[in-house]
Order: C-alpha cells, then sequence, then structure tokens
C-alpha cells in the first residue's frame, strides 16, 4: 500500500474542478545516467508538481546476454561472467553457479571447501550490504555513511585479493571447488576484521537509526506489505523487511549452512526504515557465521578430488604425470564433463535468491543457462511502490530497494 | 598617518573601501569551497584534496603542507572555473541565463554593505564600528537585499528551460520565502529589546534603529544586563534565526533545493564553468553573511567574550590608543566567531541527511512560524512589564 498524503487540496484537483487554469503533468525521465538509479535504471516518471502518479522503469541498458554468452563456452569459463552479475557481491555469485553446476553433476565438494565458500559468501553479504547501507544514506543526503563504509569495503578487498588474487571481479570458485586453499594466516585477519567491523558498523548505523531526519525520510516510505512482497517474487532483504520469513540458508540449507548458527531479522511494516534495519542486522549475522566457519574450519581438500573429469588438478602434477597432463588437455578444451540433465539452484545472495537454471546435453557446454536475478524481481514492484509518493521519496524507495543493474539486466 | 585618506573625496573613499570588503570576501568565499571539501574530508575520515601544486612551485621547499591544505587546489579550480569553455545549450533563454549568475551574485555581495565587521576606538574612547555604511534601516537592508537572490535561482531555473532545474527553482521559490517570515520574527525581539527597558544610556535620537552597529553596541555595555549576549538572552531566537539561516542558504539539512539525489544538481544542471562557480560563491557569501549577522545579532560581534568588549580587551592588553591595531583584532576576533559558524554549517552538512521538500515546507510553516510568533509575544509582553 502506498503511503496516501494528506494534502488537504492537491494544487492540480483543485484546479480542475474551478477551471481556473489548465495544469498537465509533467513526464521525467529519471536515468538512466541519474545519480541515485545507482547504474543504468531508468524511471518514466509522471509528476503531478513533486508526486509521482506513474512510475514506469525501464530495463535493459546493461544487458549483455550474459545468459547467451554461457552457451559457447565452457562451464568454469563462464565463472568471469558471474562476477559480473552482482558486481557488489561476486564471490557470492560464483559460489552459486558453481553449486548449481555441481548439482547437476552430482558433485560433493569437501567440508573444507563449504566453509571457505561460506566465509566468501558472508564477506560478499557484508561488502554488498555495507554499499546498499551507503548508497542508501547517500540517497536520502547523509554522504558521510557512504564514506566510512567504503572505508570497510577496502579493507574488505584487501582480504579477497589476498585470496582470490583480485578485489573485484573474483573469479574464485571453480566446478568442484575453488580456485585455490585460503592463504596462510588468512583466517586471522578476517577475524581481526570482524572485530573491528562491528563497532565501525555500529558507528555507522547509530548515525541513521535514531537519526529524526532519517526515520523522518524512510519510516511509511515505499511500504511493501507482506502479500505484496510475496505476490511480486521479493527475495532477500527485501521480503524480509516486509515480514517474509525467508531465507534459502534457513530454509534449503546449502553449502553446510545448516552448521551455523544465526538468526535471520525480519521487519515487521515493510517500509524503506524496516529493509534498511534489516540490512544493518544481516551484517551482524554475516559476521557471526564467519566466525563459527573459521573457528569449525576443517582440515582436508579445498576441492573435490574424485571428480577427475570435472576439477582441474594441479599444476604441478600436471606437469610430472601422463594421466593428470591429459585430465587438464580435456578439462581446458572440451570443458568439464556434464551428465545430461536438467538443474535449478537458488542460492541466498546479498541481494535476494540467485538461482541458475542449468540444463545441459553432456559435455562441457551448458545447453541453455537461465539466470534468475533477485534485483530484477525486485524491481518489479517499483510501479507499484512509487506512485503516489513523492519524487524524492522515489530515491530513498531505490535506495532501500539496493538493486544491481548489472544483474538486473545481465 | 591616514590624514591623506581622509582628505579624499568621500565618494572615492566608498569606492575603495567596497571594493576592499569585497577583494576580501570573494576569495573568503571562494576558499569556503576548498574549507567544505576539507572539512568533508575531515569528518569523512580521508585526506581530501591535497596532491595538486603548480610545477614551478613545487621546487620551493617547505611550500608541501599548502599542497596538503589543498590550496593549490583552490587556484587551479578557481583557474579551471575561468578559462574553461563557457557553454550557453541552445535550448534555453539566452538573456536570462546569463542574467540568472549575475543576479545571484550582486545581492551576496551587496548585504556586506551594512554588516559591520570590526570596531576601533578613537582618540575620545569611543567606539567606532567598521563599516561601509551605518544606516538606521541595517538588518532591513540585509533582509531586503538577500531575499532577492531567490530570483537567480528561479530565474536559472526557468531559462535553463529543463526539467530538473524547473523542480528545483519551484522548490527553491516556496521554500526561501517561507523561511524568510520566521527569520524575521526571530529577529524582532532583539529589537526591542535594545530599544526597550534596559537600554541603558543611550541617546534618545538613536532609539528605532536596525543597525546591527547599534546591536552590538548594545551587547557592550557594562553591567551584567549589558554584556550579555543575546544569544545567551534569546536562545529560541537565536535557534530560530539559525535554522532559518540554514534554509534560506539552502544547507543540509534543507538543501531539497539542489538536492542532488533526485534533482541531479537542480538548477546548476545547465550551467558550467565560471556561470556555474559564481552560483556557489554567491552561496558561499551568502553563509557568510549570515553568519556575520548571526554573529552580530546574538553572538557579541567583536567582543571577544560575554562581557569582555573590544574596549576592556584593548584596554587589557594595552593598545587601545592603536587604531589600527584595535581594528585588526577586532575584525580578527569578528572573522573567527564568522568562520567557527560556517564550519559549523559544514560539519552539520556532512554529518545530517537532507529533509524531504514537504518536510521542510511543514517544518517552516508548522513549527518554525507558531514558534517564532509565540517567541515574539512572550518577548514582547516580557518587555512590556519590565519597561512598566
Amino acid at each position: 500500500m502506498a503511503t496516501e498524503y494528506a494534502f488537504p487540496d492537491n494544487a492540480a484537483k483543485t484546479a480542475d474542478a474551478s477551471q481556473e487554469f489548465q495544469t498537465e503533468k509533467m513526464s521525467v525521465a529519471m536515468g538512466p545516467s541519474h545519480p541515485s538509479t545507482h547504474g543504468v535504471l531508468r524511471l518514466n516518471l509522471d509528476l503531478d508538481g513533486e508526486i509521482v502518479t506513474k512510475c514506469d522503469p525501464v530495463l535493459g541498458y546493461l544487458h549483455r546476454g550474459d545468459e547467451k554468452i554461457a552457451e559457447n563456452m565452457t562451464y568454469n569459463q563462464f565463472v568471469p561472467y558471474t562476477d559480473r552479475l552482482d558486481y557488489l557481491a561476486p564471490l557470492a555469485n560464483n559460489v552459486a553457479y558453481a553449486i548449481a553446476v555441481e548439482k547437476l553433476a552430482n558433485l560433493e565438494v569437501p567440508a573444507r571447501c563449504q566453509a571457505i565458500r561460506v566465509i566468501c559468501c558472508e564477506l560478499a553479504r557484508i561488502s554488498s550490504h555495507l554499499l546498499g547501507l551507503g548508497a542508501f544514506a547517500m540517497d536520502v543526503g547523509a554522504w558521510t555513511v557512504f564514506m566510512y563504509q567504503f572505508t570497510e569495503r577496502e579493507k574488505l578487498y584487501k582480504l579477497f585479493e589476498e585470496l582470490t588474487g583480485a578485489r573485484f571481479t573474483t573469479s574464485y570458485t571453480r566446478i568442484g571447488g575453488v580456485s585455490r586453499d585460503m592463504p596462510e594466516g588468512w583466517t586471522d585477519r578476517v577475524l581481526a576484521f570482524c572485530d573491528q567491523f562491528l563497532p565501525i558498523l555500529d558507528e555507522m548505523l547509530e548515525m541513521l537509526t535514531r537519526n529524526k531526519i532519517f526515520t523522518d525520510r524512510t519510516v511509511d516510505v515505499g511500504i511493501i506489505t507482506k502479500a505484496e512482497a510475496i505476490a511480486y517474487g521479493l527475495t532477500g532483504p527485501n521480503a524480509r523487511g516486509s515480514g517474509v520469513t525467508v531465507d534459502l540458508r534457513k530454509d534449503r540449507p546449502y553449502s553446510g549452512y545448516e552448521q551455523y548458527e544465526f538468526d535471520v531479522p525480519v521487519g515487521t511494516k515493510g517500509d524503506c526504515y524496516d529493509r534498511y534495519l534489516c540490512r544493518g542486522e544481516e551484517m551482524k549475522q554475516s559476521v557471526r557465521i564467519v566466525r563459527q566457519a573459521i573457528k569449525n574450519m576443517p582440515a582436508g581438500d579445498y576441492y573435490a578430488k574424485d571428480a577427475v573429469r570435472i576439477f582441474a588438478p594441479p599444476k604441478a602434477k600436471v606437469l610430472t604425470s601422463m594421466e593428470e597432463l591429459i585430465n587438464n588437455f580435456m578439462i581446458v578444451t572440451e570443458g568439464p564433463l556434464m551428465p545430461a540433465g536438467e538443474v535449478y539452484f537458488e542460492a541466498e545472495n546479498p541481494k535476494g535468491a540467485l538461482g541458475f537454471f542449468v540444463i545441459s546435453k553432456g559435455g562441457g557446454v551448458p545447453w541453455r543457462m537461465k539466470i534468475r536475478s533477485p534485483s530484477f524481481c525486485n524491481l518489479s514492484i517499483l510501479p507499484k511502490v512509487c506512485q503516489n509518493n513523492l519524487l524524492s521519496d522515489v530515491v530513498a524507495i531505490l535506495g532501500s530497494l539496493d538493486f544491481v543493474m548489472g544483474e538486473c539486466d545481465r | 598617518m591616514f590624514d591623506f585618506y581622509f582628505d579624499l573625496p568621500l565618494w572615492i573613499r566608498l569606492f575603495v573601501q567596497g571594493l576592499a570588503v569585497m577583494l576580501v570576501m570573494f576569495p573568503i568565499g571562494a576558499a569556503c569551497s576548498m574549507a567544505e571539501r576539507k572539512i568533508a574530508a575531515w569528518v569523512q575520515d580521508r585526506p581530501g584534496p591535497n596532491r595538486t601544486i603548480a610545477p614551478i612551485l613545487a621546487w620551493i621547499p617547505g611550500i608541501g603542507f599548502l599542497r596538503k591544505l589543498g590550496l593549490f587546489q583552490l587556484a587551479a579550480d578557481g583557474g579551471k572555473f575561468v578559462f574553461k569553455e563557457d557553454a550557453v545549450p541552445g535550448h534555453v533563454n539566452k538573456f536570462y541565463f546569463i542574467a540568472a549568475p549575475i543576479i545571484a551574485v550582486i545581492p551576496a555581495l551587496t548585504t556586506v554593505a551594512v554588516v559591520p565587521f570590526g570596531a576601533y576606538l578613537d582618540a575620545a574612547g569611543q567606539v567606532i564600528p567598521i563599516m561601509l555604511a551605518n544606516v538606521d534601516i541595517g538588518l532591513l537592508a540585509v533582509f531586503a537585499i538577500s531575499s532577492l537572490s531567490v530570483y537567480a535561482i528561479i530565474l536559472a531555473g526557468w531559462a535553463s528551460n529543463s526539467k530538473y532545474p524547473f523542480l528545483g527553482s519551484v522548490r527553491a521559490s516556496a521554500q526561501l520565502v517561507s523561511y524568510e517570515l520566521s527569520m524575521t520574527l526571530s529577529v524582532l525581539p532583539v529589537f526591542l529589546w535594545t530599544n526597550g527597558p534596559l537600554r541603558g544610556e543611550t541617546a534618545d535620537s538613536l532609539l528605532g534603529s536596525l543597525s546591527l552597529a547599534r546591536v552590538v553596541e548594545f551587547q557592550s555595555q557594562s553591567g551584567f544586563w549589558g554584556g550579555l549576549w543575546f544569544g545567551f538572552l534569546m536562545p529560541l531566537s537565536a535557534f530560530i534565526f539559525l535554522v532559518s539561516l540554514f534554509a534560506e542558504t539552502n544547507r543540509q539539512p534543507f538543501d531539497t533545493v539542489e538536492s542532488e539525489a533526485d534533482l541531479v544538481n537542480s538548477f546548476g544542471s545547465e550551467y558550467g564553468a565560471f556561470k556555474w562557480s559564481l552560483f556557489y560563491v554567491a552561496e558561499y557569501c551568502h553563509m557568510l553573511v549570515g553568519s556575520a549577522v548571526f554573529m552580530l545579532l546574538f553572538g557579541g560581534g567583536w567582543n571577544p567574550l560575554p562581557w569582555v568588549t573590544l574596549a576592556d580587551f584593548a584596554n587589557l592588553l594595552g593598545f587601545a590608543h592603536l587604531p589600527l591595531v584595535t581594528g585588526i583584532v577586532g575584525i580578527g576576533i569578528f572573522l573567527g566567531k564568522v568562520l567557527a559558524m560556517i564550519f559549523f554549517f559544514m560539519w552539520v552538512r556532512w554529518t545530517l541527511p537532507r529533509f524531504r521538500y514537504d518536510q521542510v515546507m511543514a517544518i517552516g510553516w508548522r513549527r518554525l512560524l507558531p514558534l517564532s510568533i509565540a517567541n515574539l509575544i512572550a518577548y514582547v509582553i516580557g518587555i512590556a512589564l519590565l519597561t512598566k
């Protein structure tokens, strides 16, 4: 239900009634390059004064045809493309994709690999939520939060770089494992990050949570009811903000999420403020999961050793053993050997449920791949929730929905 | 020492004085933009602009701290604004488009004329304020002229012939007019007081004056009530004035007019180069004058501390017989206070989120205006009782 404003006499209505002067609605194109559409979203707005009477999102400015591209390359080659879906949490995308394809191959990765992936996912969640929080704060005018969170993200990027060799486009997972084990002492540095991160997060949230101006801007703005959230297929913090207790990490645990203890924060009203609170709390829960994962880090391999025709063997063996050399050659040229079949897997990404639907006819290349992107589904509610709000509220709603166009347009 | 100067015809003296004030005002306005960036950086825990340096100056040893201060960045930015191509888009109304930034700067610099910025002691020990024109209408002139600046924003938005600037200018016209009301009402108790019960040994001929110099003189009297700054005497007035000042100068949290999150750059969207920078110089000049007025009305002007006047201060340190030194110290104290206010403006800007447009209007009309009326009535009754 959109917020009803108690403007006693809407200027346009009065004017129409008395026929004193003609007024017309103004159509404004917000985006594709606009500071608060975060990327290349375009909204065609009809404005009656400052009130939005119609909001019409135009998508596709960042369409790259990722799904089609996937049909033309081996499963491993597509991993870098998943980085560029939700480019604020590339690690989480890598993991979701890898698990989807492993499900197709009926492959079970070792516990250590699963734990590493969980740490990756949760750090990516922190990174993504931090930016979401900062961008939201910036949209309602609090610049400083945006800068504070970038300092924290910088620390995260350093950890990512150490782990994966890249700060941004990590491409860390492979089908059947991850590209390399964690460097020595990395877990300690992650723990150190977690220890110093929580007070800073509290400081950031303190600047907003009880800030009268912030609550004025966000409370009761852009309300999405529970029924609407379900009807529009919202997932992730946006759905949880509306009171829908949906979290794939709890509902359909993957990658060993069932062993970790964490709470799923749920909002009551479904306004921008609830979505903000959910994100803030989720970061704290992520830290909890990371700590548990590191504490109970199992020993063992970081890739599935039995998946001979799927995971490329270590370089040292390739150079010394005939068998491994042939395997490596086959995996690189033809791709990992997959059985024919169909599989759909959804992972709880920072933005919501990221799903991969893979159809394989056998061999190393998918026959068809469909990506269910949470941002796309979350944005579908935009025309409904923006209506009858003020222009400045649209900005707050966009910020609170926290979408990424790279994933939305694919 | 300065006899030759006082022999000059009055119009030449006024011209020179006016020029001198503007030559100081304009660079301070520009330097505020660098201060803004540096304070933002400070608040946000980052270094801020600290790289730029002119190639030749880099050879001078010990100049690094100026570079770290971003001083050369300021010069480079200023130079860029002047030399960059000053494009006028094809779809704009050319005359008003060019007139708008000019109209923005003129009132911003004109208001300085009636704002005193220091004082010195003459041979008789009398405090003489330093200002361009000590006119009776004082504050009224400031309000009247500075309210003209809204035309600049309206014109800029309208002449730009584009939607976001238009929305911005509509917001500006509503917001600036709304807050002028409570701003004016909030300062009335001050002038009622200066013309009211405790006016001390003021000559009756000075009654009925809105001169800002008078207000400072009033705060420089002896005794508990005489030396009390109006900020302590009328905290509510000071608060309302301050809030209105934020709204009038379009500063966060009231900067709905140019809120870049929804209106991109609002009325500045179609502007570039020097014309764009003039809007910002005007904004900072408004802030400077606004802070100056606040400090004169509620902060004791050039008096260093409550109950310690500039004259006491000069006598204490023994430079009362040197008008030049006293003048410079007075200007320094006053400028320090004004810059502290500017710092406060910037501190607030980088800490708080922004109100929504309708909330700004609601605060102006539903909260601030009744509050300022109640405040005025309370002081009217109080002063009437005291006068009896």
